[in-house]
């Protein structure tokens, strides 16, 4: 059915897409720690080659009851359900930020326990609702 | 119906059909748009942020599908040689382009009252970016490469490698942790959006997709008649 100069194009084709395939793949894999836009607290936990002066993103659960506001800074814990760290920040934070809900801090690490963030992102997650389900669902 | 996407089809396409399709786009923007900035509720947590994503959301699914569409018709003509394929994306690129652009730039609305900031470089933005960069010069290669058989050879095989973006970008949210939230509609389970909003959702998608199609049925006709007049000068 199909013509031998369109099979060897066929061919060629594929053999280069699986190639590419191939190049990005390993391109992807090497940028890793690049391309994740943050460390989740479990991932933080089990990091072995952590650098205490470089500026890294972590993000997860703001845990409920934990924002502790005092004059100069906001302090709060970040939870992915399974481990916690403690971060501080002086500045404001967005408006979407509040407690049970996604965030991620930017900054430096102090130790495994406790994070100095010098930017708050607010996550939100994928459902859209209007008020009043939200309301009949809680 | 696809023959008439065969060149000789389209020359057969009148003002009288676009000039319906385009009362017919106009009527559906309008309800669209009314449902989504009036009628729909605001969200129990972005508010009335969230209405962003009625212009947000179908312009970025059509900026894939558009991509989407290049690629496959970049492979058919590298291995079929089917001569109107590059006519066809070719009439496609520009109006992805724009829609990614306004993917990108809606986006950034929306991710600064919410977020808290116009731009990351998390994965599924940086893809989508890079989305763009395809489109670009996708564009470009037709539009300074003065020899056909040149301008398609290279815009095919920009439209094949782009083509492994797009997964990248679909999957960006589920691969790695990113700022931007996972797909709120997939194929494989319900969407976690409410009713009263994706009703609109829908209404603004299919407007947009009105939208391609006029411009697209457009841009293809003058292309299929730059086409034919080019090959007869060149046979002079």
């Amino acid at each position: 059915m199909l013509s031998k100069k369109v099979k060897s194009r066929i061919f060629f084709l594929a053999v280069s897409l699986i190639s590419v395939a191939i190049v990005i793949f390993i391109v992807l894999r090497s940028l890793e720690e690049n391309v994740v836009y943050f460390f989740s607290p479990s991932e933080i936990y089990n990091k072995t080659d952590i650098s205490f002066d470089k500026k890294i993103r972590i993000g997860g659960l703001v845990k409920t009851n934990s924002i502790n506001k005092n004059e100069t800074s906001i302090n709060f814990i970040i939870t992915d359900l399974k481990k916690e760290i403690l971060v501080s920040y002086n500045g404001l934070v967005p408006n979407l930020f509040s407690e049970g809900k996604g965030v991620v801090a930017e900054g430096k690490l102090k130790d495994k326990k406790y994070f100095v963030a010098d930017k708050i992102l607010a996550k939100h997650d994928e459902n859209y609702m209007p008020p009043e389900v939200s309301k009949a669902l809680e | 119906m696809f023959k008439n996407f065969f060149p000789n089809k389209i020359l057969s396409l009148t003002n009288k059909t676009i000039n319906s399709l385009i009362i017919l786009l106009i009527l559906v923007v309008v309800i669209g748009l009314t449902y989504s900035l009036l009628l729909s509720p605001p969200d129990y947590i972005q508010g009335d942020a969230v209405r962003i994503m009625y212009v947000h959301v179908p312009s970025s699914f059509i900026a894939l599908g558009c991509f989407g569409f290049i690629g496959m018709s970049s492979i058919c003509n590298l291995v079929f040689k089917i001569k109107f394929m590059p006519l066809l994306a070719k009439s496609l690129a520009p109006i992805g382009c724009i829609f990614s652009l306004i993917s990108i730039v809606s986006g950034s609305f929306w991710g600064k009252p919410t977020w808290g900031v116009w731009w990351v470089w998390d994965a599924r933005l940086t893809s989508m970016a890079i989305l763009f960069l395809f489109y670009v010069s996708y564009i470009l290669t037709w539009k300074f490469i003065d020899n056909f058989e040149r301008a398609n050879k290279i815009s095919s095989i920009i439209g094949i490698v782009g083509l492994f973006n797009l997964p990248v970008i679909k999957y960006s949210v589920d691969w790695w942790n990113t700022l931007h939230q996972p797909s709120s509609i997939t194929l494989t389970s319900a969407p976690s959006i409410h009713y009263t909003m994706l009703v609109p959702l829908v209404i603004m998608f299919f407007g947009m997709i009105l939208y391609s199609l006029i411009i697209f049925l457009m841009r293809y006709k003058t292309e299929v008649i730059k086409f034919k007049l080019d090959k007869r000068k060149n046979y002079k």
